[in-house]
C-alpha cells in the first residue's frame, strides 16, 4: 500500500504543480501558439513594454507595500492585547470580527465595502480610488496577521514578562524590549502573508478600485477574459516565482 | 497591562467596526429598501428582494451553485485524503511535502486559474497534444463549462482539504493500526475501519473549508466557465456592476453569508478549532 500511496502522491504533486510550470515553460517561447519552437525572452520585453501593466504593477506594490505596513502593525497590537485578554467584552467581539472577516466571501467582503464606501462619499467629497483600495486591502489582511502572530505567542512563556516587570521595566518597555523582539519572526512572516493577499487579490479589489485605481490583478483578470495570451503567460511567470520566493522565506521565518 | 490594552486594541477595533460592522449593517439596510431609478436605493422600506429569490431563475442559480460547489467539495475530499495519508506517513520529509501543497495554494489565486485556460482552451496545451497524437481529430470543448469550474475549484482548494486531514492523520495514534493489524485487519481494513473513522474531525473541516468558498466562487466561475456558468457570486457582482440593482444584490450576499455562517457553527459545535 505505501508504494501506491507514493505513486498517488507523486500524481498529486503533478496536478498541482505542473500547471504553473508549464505556464512557465511556454512563457520562454517565441511562437504564440502552443507548440515549442525556441528560447524567447520577447513575452518579458513585451509585458515590460506594456504600460498598462507596469503602471497597474505600481499601483499594486505601491498598495500591497502600505496596506502590509498597516495591517501588520494594527494586527501585531491587536494580538498581543487579545492574548494579554483583559477587558471582556471588547476581547470577544474583535476575536469574533476576526474569524468572521476570515470566513466571510469574498464577493460579499466586496460589496458590503463598496456600499460602506458609497454611503461615507454622501457626506465627504471623495471617490473610489488607490485609498479604498488600500483600506479594503487592511480589512481583510488583518485577520491573517492576528492568526499568525497569535500562534506564535501561544508559545511564549509569560514568565519572561512577569520577569522583567520586577526588574522595574514599564508595560511598554516589556512588550517592545521583551515580547516583540520574540514574536519578530512571526511579524515577519505575517507581514509577507499580507503583502501577498493584497498583491493577489482581484475580486474585492475590482469593486472598490477607481478609473485611476487599477491593479495588476485586474489587468491580468482583463487580459485573460479575452483569452490566452503569450505576453499574461510571461506576467503570470514572473507573479508566481516572485510570491513563491516570497513564502517559501515566510515558511522558514516561521519555521525559525 | 490595564493601560496597554486600550491603545493596542483601539485600531483594530476601529478597523473591524468600519470595514465589517457598518458595511454589513448597511448591506442589511440596503436589502430591505427599494431599487433607486439610477442605481442606489431609495425608499419605502420592503422584503421585496427577498421574495424575488423564490423565482425559480434565482433557485436555478442556487441549486447550481450548491451542486458544483458539492461536487468540488466531495473531489477535494477524494482526492486529498491519499495525500494527507501519504505525507502523515512519511517521517522526517513531512515538513517539505506539506510545504508542496501549500506553496502553490499562495502563488495566485488568478494566476493558477488562468493557467487552466491555458491548458483546456482549443488550442491549449492538452487538445493540442492529443491532436498531434492522432487522438482526437477536432479539439475537445474543455473550457467554458461546468467541469472547468469544477476542475479550478479543486485545483485552487485542494490545499483547504489536505491541511486538516493531514492535521488529524498526524495525531493518530499508531498503535491502534497495530492493533488491528494483530487482530488480523489487513492494511486496507485498517484504513476503511480505523483510520477513515478516526479521521472525521479532518473531513468535516476539510468539507467546510472548501465547500464555503466554492459556494461563493466568483473568479474561477467566470473565467473557466465563461457566461454560461452563472452562481451566486457572480449574480451578486452583477447587481452591484452591470444590473445596478443593489437591493437585490445585498439580499442575495445576505443569504450567501448566512449559508457560510451556519455550515461554519456547524462545524465549530462539534469543538473543532479552524484556524
Amino acid at each position: 500500500m505505501k508504494k501506491s500511496l507514493a505513486l498517488y502522491a507523486a500524481g498529486a504533486y503533478a496536478f498541482l504543480h505542473l500547471p504553473l510550470l508549464i505556464l512557465a515553460v511556454f512563457s520562454v517561447n517565441s511562437s504564440q501558439f502552443t507548440i515549442w519552437e525556441s528560447f524567447s525572452l520577447r513575452w518579458y520585453r513585451a509585458a515590460f513594454a506594456d504600460r498598462d501593466l507596469i503602471e497597474s504593477a505600481v499601483n499594486s506594490l505601491i498598495i500591497a507595500v502600505g496596506a502590509t505596513v498597516l495591517s501588520t502593525a494594527v494586527g501585531t497590537l491587536a494580538a498581543y492585547a487579545l492574548w494579554k485578554r483583559a477587558s471582556g467584552w471588547i476581547n470577544g467581539w474583535l476575536s469574533g470580527s476576526f474569524y468572521l472577516s476570515l470566513v466571510t466571501p469574498e464577493i460579499v467582503t466586496g460589496v458590503s465595502l463598496l456600499v460602506f464606501f458609497e454611503w461615507v462619499f454622501r457626506f465627504l467629497h471623495l471617490r473610489l480610488g488607490m485609498h479604498t483600495v488600500m483600506i479594503a486591502h487592511v480589512a481583510f489582511s488583518v485577520a491573517y496577521v492576528v492568526v499568525v502572530v497569535m500562534a506564535r505567542l501561544r508559545t511564549f512563556d509569560p514568565v519572561l514578562e512577569e520577569a522583567a516587570l520586577d526588574l522595574g521595566a514599564t508595560e511598554f518597555a516589556v512588550f517592545y524590549r521583551v515580547t516583540l523582539p520574540y514574536l519578530a519572526p512571526a511579524v515577519a512572516a505575517a507581514a509577507m502573508l499580507a503583502f501577498t493577499v493584497s498583491i493577489d487579490d482581484y475580486v474585492i479589489t475590482s469593486l472598490v478600485a477607481g478609473v485611476d485605481s487599477q491593479t495588476l490583478p485586474m489587468v491580468i483578470y482583463a487580459m485573460a477574459r479575452r483569452g490566452v495570451n503569450p505576453v499574461l503567460n510571461a506576467v503570470s511567470t514572473i507573479v508566481a516565482v516572485g510570491l513563491g520566493a516570497m513564502v517559501l522565506l515566510s515558511e522558514r521565518l516561521r519555521a525559525s | 497591562m490595564t493601560r496597554l490594552q486600550k491603545p493596542f486594541l483601539a485600531p483594530a477595533a476601529l478597523l473591524m467596526l468600519a470595514t465589517l460592522a457598518i458595511p454589513l449593517a448597511i448591506v442589511g439596510a440596503y436589502s430591505l429598501l427599494t431599487r433607486g431609478a439610477y442605481g442606489g436605493v431609495e425608499q419605502p422600506w420592503t422584503f421585496e428582494s427577498y421574495s424575488r429569490l423564490i423565482d425559480p431563475l434565482y433557485g436555478a442559480i442556487f441549486v447550481r451553485s450548491f451542486w458544483i460547489a458539492a461536487v468540488a467539495t466531495a473531489l477535494c475530499l477524494v482526492l486529498g485524503f491519499p495525500l494527507a495519508l501519504f505525507i502523515a506517513r512519511s517521517g522526517s520529509r513531512k515538513n517539505l511535502y506539506l510545504s508542496l501543497v501549500i506553496l502553490p495554494f499562495w502563488t495566485s489565486f488568478l494566476i493558477r486559474t488562468y493557467a487552466w485556460m491555458f491548458l483546456l482552451r482549443d488550442t491549449g496545451l492538452i487538445n493540442t497534444i492529443l491532436q498531434a497524437l492522432g487522438i482526437i481529430h477536432h479539439p475537445l470543448p474543455m473550457l467554458y463549462n461546468d467541469g472547468a469550474v469544477i476542475l479550478g475549484l479543486v485545483y485552487g482548494y485542494l490545499p483547504f482539504t489536505v491541511l486538516p486531514l493531514y492535521a488529524t492523520l498526524e495525531r493518530l495514534d499508531a498503535t491502534l493500526l497495530e492493533a488491528a493489524a494483530d487482530l488480523g485487519a489487513s492494511p486496507i481494513t485498517a484504513l476503511l475501519r480505523v483510520t477513515l473513522p478516526l479521521s472525521m474531525p479532518g473531513i468535516r473541516a476539510g468539507a467546510i473549508l472548501v465547500f464555503v468558498p466554492c459556494l461563493g466562487t466568483y473568479l474561477t466561475s467566470d473565467l473557466l466557465g465563461g457566461s454560461k456558468t452563472i452562481l451566486i457570486g457572480n449574480l451578486v457582482q452583477n447587481q452591484f456592476t452591470t444590473s445596478r440593482d443593489w437591493p437585490f444584490g445585498a439580499a442575495v450576499s445576505l443569504v450567501l453569508m448566512a449559508v457560510a455562517m451556519a455550515l461554519l457553527f456547524s462545524v465549530r459545535r462539534h469543538g473543532e478549532e479552524l484556524i
